[in-house]
């Protein structure tokens, strides 16, 4: 009946979409406060000094100190990555300041000690240091740029044996174990992040369950950039042992800054047998504005082994922040019968680019892998997937199941899907399906139609989106994550 | 109800609707019959707001409102409801959260607060029977995989739950064979009371004989050319379009 007006009538529509477009990207970075905290800073750049006057800062012992020195000696011969989807200038590594702590004149003995101005931090941001508020029910450990500020419930969890305190306390308290464990799933020589990660690291958290023990409450640490020209190092470890169970959350945010500042984590899982590790992540980490200018490098290797039989790891997470995401959650299932799963909502907008998506590598028998991640672009941003499953010659009946969504908002962003798939064992079965859809003008006045406001139903459809995966976050944290996504994406329909 | 006054409307630079006069007292059934490209699902767009159109003359008043100054949500808000000819696939959203948010959304619009689900599945299951609506089709996704008639049903079913005080039905009767029709119709006919109305668009006369309307208008040409009543549709039926076009061209003529 219009045909004379079909193309007339695509022309306006799509005038239509840039402007709602342009409303989208309006929505503001509320992270991007400063707080005013005195620093104890190392001198900018990167050296072998560098890396001692860390060692140093942290009273390490001298094992440690090698450690981080032979992971800056082989780093010093790598090169950047370059085969990600991603577009960014060359990163100075010597215009970085590699440790920058919040100065306390004494270690706080207990929380009341915590300088009220990082409590005052942590406060904004949400997040309860206060262990008389009971109701969360989640213990926490603060790290805000190099250093942890605060962990929470310590002694609580040392009742059931479970240990959770910050990187550099599990250094003094139990060399052992961080000997044991410590690059033990991600070696310093991996690839260039964890290379500079191994030299550099500052903190993080160390995580340990004992055999039988299921961990009484989620455990939980929040990264924190503050300080300028600082990048962010910190590395994680969670050890479970046989038939012990633990759920982890990961949230990250920063002030915004003109400047890039680089974050490259590490984190390592060690799951024995019929053990089951959940490791769920919200980063949030400074985007840039609607420019690109500025924002957070996030470079990050995170890492499990299914060590034991029938052992479990599972990794969801929700990035909407940074200006570049790098990062592949990924399991290696040895044990017989382990499981390993991925989902993954990643948003971009404005400039944004992720290149995130995960590996899963069969070893032993008949084990499992589900892969879920829904990808989200808008503005004029970049999302790619970009998975392995590889299945080992003696992975006899290995599964793997695939779903990689991509959802458009506008005509000016990109979404890209790279699968790879590695399998010797010809009783294996590997699924992969892939779908891209668009929010359209028809869907929105639909919504409109009905009484639902553009910004309603986007969020509607985003959440409908990502529901696969939101379900898979603890509660309280998937209600953080909703709104999350909508602020992310706020005025921009498509 | 509902007063059009010598609207105009375009889109880009065609002119399609070139000065439409209809008023719709409350309690009435109007149907807007016309051959292909005569204006009609336009008059339904511009009605609900579809920003694709442009006004260029002429007025609407909804309820004491003008219609032309408010928002689509705020028209939906306020009472008016579009049945979709091609009702729109929503992946992920299921039918029932959808509704369920487009209840409150008017709930709150009227400073009602919203409604809790055991208020609001009562009501639901209610209205389910009015279309013979399945549950295993609301908790689907909006639209996804349903069929021609679901489609139609559940925008029927929709507009059960909204209770609009001004209904507009685009074409709903296409694609649907008898069975779907009669159902449809019958939920339509049960929704009829003295206080809301409805705009029947629609191209046969067939619906007509379940959606009995009190006045029938032919479009043609972006214009108003005839209006009678259910005889007039009849009449169309029998002669078809072609007679129409010729009586209005002798007159312009």
């Amino acid at each position: 009946m219009l045909n004379f007006a079909d193309s007339k009538l695509e022309q306006i529509m799509q005038e239509e979409q840039e402007d709602i477009l342009e409303q989208i990207t309006n929505s503001d970075y509320k992270y991007g406060f400063v707080t005013d905290i005195e620093a104890d800073e190392a001198p900018m750049g990167l050296t072998e000094d560098t890396v001692k006057f860390i060692s140093a800062k942290k009273n390490e012992p001298s094992w440690m100190l090698e450690y981080r020195l032979k992971a800056f000696r082989h780093w010093q011969t790598m090169e950047t990555p370059e085969w990600a989807n991603l577009t960014f200038p060359t990163i100075n590594y010597q215009d970085i300041i590699y440790y920058s702590a919040p100065k306390q004149k004494v270690a706080p003995n207990s929380l009341d000690e915590i300088d009220p101005e990082l409590r005052k931090t942590f406060e904004k941001l949400g997040i309860s240091l206060d262990e008389q508020k009971r109701i969360s029910g989640i213990a926490v450990d603060a790290v805000i740029d190099s250093v942890s500020v605060a962990t929470t419930f310590r002694e609580e969890l040392s009742k059931v044996g479970v240990i959770f305190c910050s990187m550099s306390d599990a250094i003094q308290e139990h060399p052992d174990l961080i000997k044991k464990h410590l690059g033990s799933v991600v070696p310093a020589t991996d690839n260039y992040f964890t290379a500079l990660n191994a030299a550099v690291f500052s903190d993080g958290s160390f995580c340990y369950i004992p055999k039988g023990v299921r961990c009484p409450m989620e455990l939980s640490t929040y990264f924190r950039i503050n300080a300028a020209n600082t990048g962010q190092f910190e590395r994680t470890l969670i050890v479970a042992e046989e038939g012990s169970y633990v759920s982890y959350l990961e949230g990250c945010t920063a002030p915004m800054r003109d400047e890039n500042q680089l974050h490259a984590a590490v984190v390592e899982i060690v799951a024995m047998e019929k053990a089951e590790v959940k490791y769920s992540t919200v980063q949030n980490w400074y985007p840039g504005d609607k420019e690109g200018k500025g924002g957070i490098y996030n470079f990050v290797t995170k890492r499990g082994i299914c060590a034991g039989n029938h052992s479990k790891i599972s990794w969801t997470q929700v990035e909407t922040g940074s200006s570049i995401t790098w990062k592949y959650p990924s399991v290696i299932l040895k044990g017989d019968y382990s499981i390993g799963e991925f989902y993954s909502v990643a948003v971009t907008n404005n400039f944004q680019q992720a290149d995130t998506g995960t590996k899963m590598v069969h070893l032993g028998k008949n084990t499992r892998s589900r892969i879920v991640s829904k990808g989200i672009s808008a503005g004029k941003s970049q999302n790619s997937y970009r998975g392995l499953v590889s299945v080992a010659k003696n992975a006899s009946d290995a599964r793997n199941f695939s779903q990689c969504d991509s959802l458009l908002l506008g005509d000016k962003c990109g979404a890209h899907t790279f699968p790879y798939i590695e399998v010797k064992n010809n009783t294996a079965m590997v699924e992969h399906e892939a779908t891209t859809s668009k929010i359209g003008e028809d869907q929105i006045f639909y919504c409109n139609q009905r009484g639902i406001d553009t910004e309603t139903a986007v969020a509607l459809i985003i959440n409908g989106f990502a529901k696969e995966v939101m379900n898979q976050l603890p509660m309280e944290f998937a209600v953080e994550a909703q709104k999350l996504l909508a602020i992310s994406l706020e005025g921009s329909v498509g | 109800m509902l007063k059009i006054e010598n609207l105009q409307a375009r889109i880009e630079e065609k002119e399609i609707l070139k000065g439409i006069n209809l008023e719709i007292k409350p309690g009435e059934v109007h149907a807007i019959m016309g051959p292909n490209g005569s204006g009609k699902s336009t008059l339904a767009s511009v009605l609900a707001g579809r920003e694709d159109y442009e006004v260029t003359g002429g007025s609407i008043d909804f309820l004491g409102k003008d219609l032309l100054e408010l928002s689509p949500e705020d028209r939906a808000k306020e009472g008016l409801f579009l049945a979709f000819q091609y009702p729109v696939e929503i992946p992920g959203v299921s039918t029932t959260n959808f509704i369920k948010t487009a209840v409150n959304e008017k709930r709150k619009y009227q400073g009602l607060d919203p409604l809790d689900a055991a208020q609001f599945l009562r009501t639901m299951k209610e209205k389910m029977k009015l279309v013979q609506i399945d549950q295993s089709l609301l908790s689907r996704s909006l639209n996804e995989g349903f069929s021609g008639g679901e489609k139609k049903r559940n925008e029927i079913f929709q507009m059960a739950m909204l209770e609009p005080k001004l209904a507009i039905l685009d074409e709903t009767d296409s694609g649907l064979d008898i069975d779907a029709l009669r159902i449809v119709a019958n939920g339509v006919n049960e929704l009829r009371s003295s206080n809301n109305s409805f705009l029947v668009v629609t191209h046969y006369q067939r619906l007509l004989d379940y959606i009995v309307p009190d006045f029938v208008h032919v479009l043609y040409n972006g214009r108003i050319v005839r209006s009678g009543t259910k005889e007039l549709a009849l009449e169309l039926e029998e002669k078809g379009y072609d007679f129409i076009k010729a009586e209005v061209e002798k007159e312009t003529v």
